[in-house]
């Protein structure tokens, strides 16, 4: 047999290939699930709670029965017995309370927007329609909203039955753990000391797709289409919390249109239209309106951030004291307890913190649940410890590049164990930050803001500096095991090669905007030596995928990609024996280069496609050798992914207005080996535009009452690319040294640094007037007030502290139940 | 965001759209664009039994003179507005506080007259509109009746249109030579004003000898800055002359609080945005 020749390509990985997914979709070609229509499908919509915190006196549904069209009205205590609990993966200690979470409220409703009944009819507008002529008594409660005053032992309660509004506290010592010194030591010993108060704001995760559900009982297997990072989760979690057999159960993820954590979830509509189709034994479809998104899907961050800060004068950090006080909402969700975990280990950041100590405590309030949003915890922790070195520096009148500097862990300090315990495989975080200042032009702005301080200019120009890491890679099984995750962390991928050469990678992870059919392609058409377009990524269906832990925590190529290497490895292992085999010679003597075997020494050879066809036919294989070209691996990685990076950010704050505008935003990258640059830098621009969103404009606000007042785009201010500058970005490469491609998670770094970097800059432009902070977001009138109060010398921190005071005697930090990891 | 049903009219005259309004009572509503009354009507804000559409009669569309008077009908979208030579060399501070509305797409389907009816106390034209003394021409089952602009803006959403009335065309005396900025200040880019200035100005001999400066935002209508326009003309068109002015800008102004902005804060953007108004203007 003559071998195919195979011309020497360019290599897949570092090409900016463009999309394979962008055809189709941008010409409309697409498969949301609100697209699907089945036969005899009926629509769902859902009555919604009004109030935040009430029981349910009466429900009467009898002119909703009799609308048009009107095939079902269900409420919640029709379903009592069906709906099971929520199920919440991430009970972070032992003696966690947690209430009972229906999918539709039975006889109380605990925040304003939670599901109270639900219509079936022939169409969507009908269904809409016969919500209205649903008639609801409810008696109200004691409506418990501020997380400070909700976490004290006299707070009225959210969930009664639990006897208090705290969720769990959890703690970590170095001192204790062995990985570190003595906080109280360091603080008492201090030469300077900084004590600060962050307010991380709620977000809403604004995802462009709605959220949609179809779920059909009208087959062998009940099939749910669901807009979900996670189907694979959602199928397991469906036969638990239901009670049915997971085997009859098919989730399908089609084309999904962005989730940011939003859809990382088991939500209560997908329980819903499952009870529903059951009951009536036909396809029902539900997809929300925005507004409906924003009062019931997940939010994310909300927290009270309490640090202290111990450093010699010569500006290294001796020590670090964190205590966090989290925002639950009404329920807990799928990790909802876990996200401010999920930071708990990152607060010490890049430097070489010698103590450390950690404590968050959980608080029930009657506001809609959290749960993960980008970056997911290690935003928040980011945040405070970047805004605190800033601190640091202005108390030391040292340069915040230079603090940084002394406190960072050097490029020949790698491995590096923490005081949090983590070990940081590879970095380099002086030649990053060199890079940045050098793209940045650092001293010439530094120079220009000390001109417009000596002129008085209305404008002042603020220079902010974030340098980031963050553990992502979600993760070796036995860390998540230790942390008492519900789950493990491993992925799964199988290739199989047809019998034309063609090659068909199965991932279990599930891409909903992040290029996954794209970057797979590259990665194992150059393993196996075939053409980028003969690769074809199946995914997001639990018949076609069946297994995998979906898509969150950037963890998609480090882990899921990894599994495709190692099947793809797995397949050419086979290869080589065939092809022994066929060119009757030993496997040894064979060298696989460019999808072909050659045997060492001579002209003989075969391609990995020829032996594909030999295989699929296979007449002539070896001993034990099975039929088929294919090959499925499970990996777990060993540890997470650690990409880092240097943020500058150079705003310019109008103090007459307050308005702040982006002059220059500069970020260089470390995450390690790329696949496709492209994709790359679309994940550091839209981070980007999401970390600043959260430091000038997005804030999810309730009334006194319990109502979010921002239900709609219009008060909820996302921004476009009208208000964004232009990002300057570059990457710095050191390989992660866990893992075959050397790659490290690049979802969420741009959302991650971004928000300490632009906040640091609107306080710098303002800090010789005395502004210590401003709260985020940082708004005009915001920014405006904070001058005002320091001009007039009183404090700018009367909003920033929250009410620190109260923390500190009424016992929301302090008590509670202590547990957890240590 | 389904809306409740409906019925729907687009008569191709004034006159059958008023008798279409007429007969439904206060159970109708128009469409004059759609830019705000189609979210309303989704989100069940609103459920009229009627809706007559405007855009088929071609009476209420488009820009043209009448003498010393330049007339933009209703529904004109504001992207020909914006576009229009006429509104361009006659009323530059219309073209210029249209161009400041929303987003491309929405200057395509909304209206000039559709904006103007609304009567958004944050939206961007009724403020200019009611600063150069421009007259409504609305149209009722009796016939056609002139409003001028001082008396059109009654209070939040609301104006002097009875239930059966339409908006027809608006008569704004030409301020031809006159120099305008409209200074819009916002969170986003597509959010609504904050606060809004819109200034026209006339200088002759180096001095200011007429000048116009309504607010956005400022009140439930827009408020007409008379303060200001007073302590400007026969002033020097200065940045000093500009600040002395903008003192004023809060005079009869009852700001409001929300989410955005407290009564404060948003008085002393009025007055800051009053300044920079006037000196872009004249700069």
């Amino acid at each position: 047999m003559t071998a195919t020749p195979v011309s020497p390509s360019e290599p897949e990985l570092g090409r900016a290939r463009k999309r394979k997914e962008d055809a189709r979709l941008v010409t409309g070609r697409t498969r949301w699930t609100d697209n699907m229509t089945v036969p005899g499908m009926l629509h769902m919509a859902v009555l919604r709670s009004p109030v935040a915190h009430a029981r349910i006196t009466s429900i009467d549904t009898s002119e909703a029965r009799r609308m048009p069209g009107v095939h079902a009205v269900v409420t919640g205590s029709d379903i009592a017995g069906q709906q099971g609990s929520l199920p919440c993966a991430w009970p972070i200690t032992e003696d966690m309370k947690a209430p009972a979470a229906p999918a539709m409220a039975v006889d109380s409703v605990n925040f304003a927007g939670e599901a109270v009944a639900m219509v079936a009819a022939r169409s969507a507008a009908e269904a809409r329609d016969a919500l209205d002529a649903i008639d609801i008594d409810y008696e109200d409660l004691d409506v418990v909203l501020d997380i400070e005053s909700a976490a004290r032992d006299d707070s009225p309660l959210v969930h009664e039955e639990l006897g208090t509004n705290r969720n769990a506290t959890w703690t970590f010592d170095s001192a204790e753990a062995g990985t570190g010194g003595d906080v109280d030591r360091a603080l008492r010993d201090a030469e300077i000391r900084v004590d600060r108060t962050f307010r991380q704001q709620r977000l809403i995760p604004s995802f462009m797709e709605p959220r949609s559900v179809l779920a059909d009982p009208t087959g062998e297997q009940y099939t749910m289409w669901s807009a979900t990072q996670v189907p694979h989760i959602l199928r397991t979690m469906l036969a638990m919390t239901l009670g049915k057999p997971e085997h009859k159960i098919r989730v399908i993820a089609p084309d999904v249109g962005g989730g940011f954590g939003g859809k990382l979830q088991v939500t209560p509509e997908e329980i819903l239209t499952f009870l529903l189709a059951e009951r009536l034994g036909r396809p029902v479809k539900w997809t929300e309106s925005r507004s409906e998104t924003m009062v019931s899907g997940h939010h994310g961050r909300d927290q009270v951030q309490r640090l202290s800060l111990a450093a010699r004068s010569d500006g290294t950090v001796t020590g670090l004291d964190v205590k966090l006080l989290a925002d639950m909402g009404a329920y807990l969700r799928l990790v909802t307890p876990g996200i401010p975990i999920l930071g708990a280990l990152m607060f010490n950041s890049i430097y070489k913190f010698p103590a450390y100590r950690f404590s968050c405590t959980n608080v029930f309030t009657n506001k809609t649940p959290t749960d993960a949003y980008r970056g997911a915890g290690r935003p928040e922790a980011t945040f405070a410890i970047e805004r605190m070195m800033d601190e640091l520096a202005a108390e030391l009148d040292m340069d915040p590049v230079e603090v940084r500097r002394r406190n960072w862990i050097g490029h020949d300090e790698f491995p590096h164990t923490t005081v949090a315990g983590l070990t940081y495989d590879s970095g380099n975080y002086e030649v990053a930050t060199d890079r940045a200042m050098e793209m940045f032009g650092y001293q010439r702005l530094r120079d220009e803001q000390l001109r417009r301080r000596q002129t008085g200019d209305p404008v002042q120009l603020g220079i902010g500096v974030s340098t980031f890491t963050e553990m992502c890679g979600l993760a070796p099984s036995r860390v998540l095991g230790s942390l008492s995750y519900g789950a493990g962390g491993w992925e799964n991928s199988q290739v199989r090669v047809l019998p034309t050469g063609k090659v068909e990678v199965v991932t279990g992870t599930s891409p909903h905007g992040q290029s996954h059919v794209t970057a797979w392609s590259q990665i194992v058409a150059d393993r196996l030596g075939v053409p980028f377009e003969d690769v074809e990524v199946l995914h997001g269906d639990t018949q076609s995928s069946p297994r995998g832990l979906d898509t969150y925590g950037s963890r998609s190529l480090t882990v899921g990609g990894v599994a495709a290497v190692h099947a793809s490895d797995k397949v050419i292992d086979k290869a080589r024996r065939i092809a022994a085999h066929m060119l009757e010679c030993s496997s040894d003597d064979l060298d696989f280069s460019g999808g072909r075997f050659a045997v060492r020494g001579t002209d003989k050879g075969m391609a990995i496609t020829d032996v594909a066809l030999a295989a699929f036919t296979a007449h002539d294989l070896p001993e034990g050798v099975e039929p088929n070209l294919d090959a499925e691996a499970n990996y777990d990685p060993e540890n997470f992914s650690f990409p880092h990076g240097t943020h500058l950010c150079a705003a310019e704050v109008d103090t007459e207005t307050g308005a702040v505008r982006i002059r220059s935003y500069v970020c260089v990258d470390d995450v390690g080996s790329v696949v496709n640059p492209m994709i790359v830098e679309g994940q550091v621009h839209g981070g980007l535009a999401q970390g600043i969103a959260q430091a000038l404009y997005e804030e999810a606000v309730y009334d006194d009452d319990g109502t979010l007042t921002t239900a709609t785009f219009a008060d909820y201010l996302v921004p476009s690319a009208a208000d964004l500058p232009e990002f300057h970005t570059d990457r710095t490469r050191t390989d992660a040294t866990s893992n075959p491609l050397g790659v490290k998670g690049v979802g969420e770094a741009g959302t991650i640094a971004s928000t300490p970097a632009v906040v640091n800059a609107v306080v710098d432009a303002l800090r010789h007037y005395g502004v210590t902070d401003v709260r985020m977001p940082c708004s005009p009138q915001r920014v405006w007030r904070a001058l005002s109060d320091a001009r007039s010398g009183s404090s700018t921190r009367s909003e920033s502290g929250g009410g620190l005071g109260s923390m500190d005697d009424g016992g929301g930090f302090a008590a509670g139940s202590h547990g957890g990891a240590r | 965001m389904i809306p409740a049903e409906f019925e729907y009219v687009a008569p191709s005259t004034v006159e059958e759209a008023v008798q279409a309004l007429d007969r439904a009572g206060d159970d109708a509503k128009v469409l004059a664009g759609g830019q705000s009354l189609l979210p309303v009507l989704r989100m069940r804000m609103a459920d009229p039994g009627l809706v007559v559409d405007l855009g088929g009669i071609p009476e209420a569309r488009g820009v043209r003179e009448d003498g010393d008077t330049l007339v933009i009908g209703a529904m004109t979208s504001h992207h020909e507005v914006m576009r229009s030579e006429l509104v361009r060399g006659h009323a530059e501070l219309v073209a210029l506080a249209t161009r400041t509305v929303a987003d491309p797409q929405v200057r395509h389907r909304g209206t000039f007259g559709g904006s103007l009816a609304h009567a958004d106390p944050a939206g961007d034209l009724p403020a200019p509109v009611l600063a150069m003394d421009a007259e409504m021409v609305v149209a009722g089952p009796s016939g056609r009746r002139t409003v001028p602009a001082a008396e059109f803006f009654v209070d939040y959403f609301t104006t002097a249109l009875d239930s059966n009335e339409v908006l027809v065309e608006v008569r704004i005396p030409k301020y031809t030579g006159w120099r305008a900025h409209y200074e819009k200040f916002n969170r986003v880019a597509q959010a609504w004003s904050v606060v809004g200035v819109a200034a026209t100005v006339l200088v002759r001999d180096g001095a200011v000898a007429r000048a116009r400066v309504g607010l956005t935002n400022m009140g439930a209508t827009p408020v007409r800055a008379h303060g200001v326009e007073r302590a400007l003309v026969g002033s020097p068109p200065t940045e000093e002359a500009f600040r002395r002015a903008a003192v004023h800008a809060t005079e009869g102004t009852q700001a409001g609080s929300d989410a955005s902005a407290e009564a404060d804060y948003r008085e002393h953007l009025a007055e800051v945005l009053t300044g920079r108004a006037l000196a872009t203007a004249c700069g």
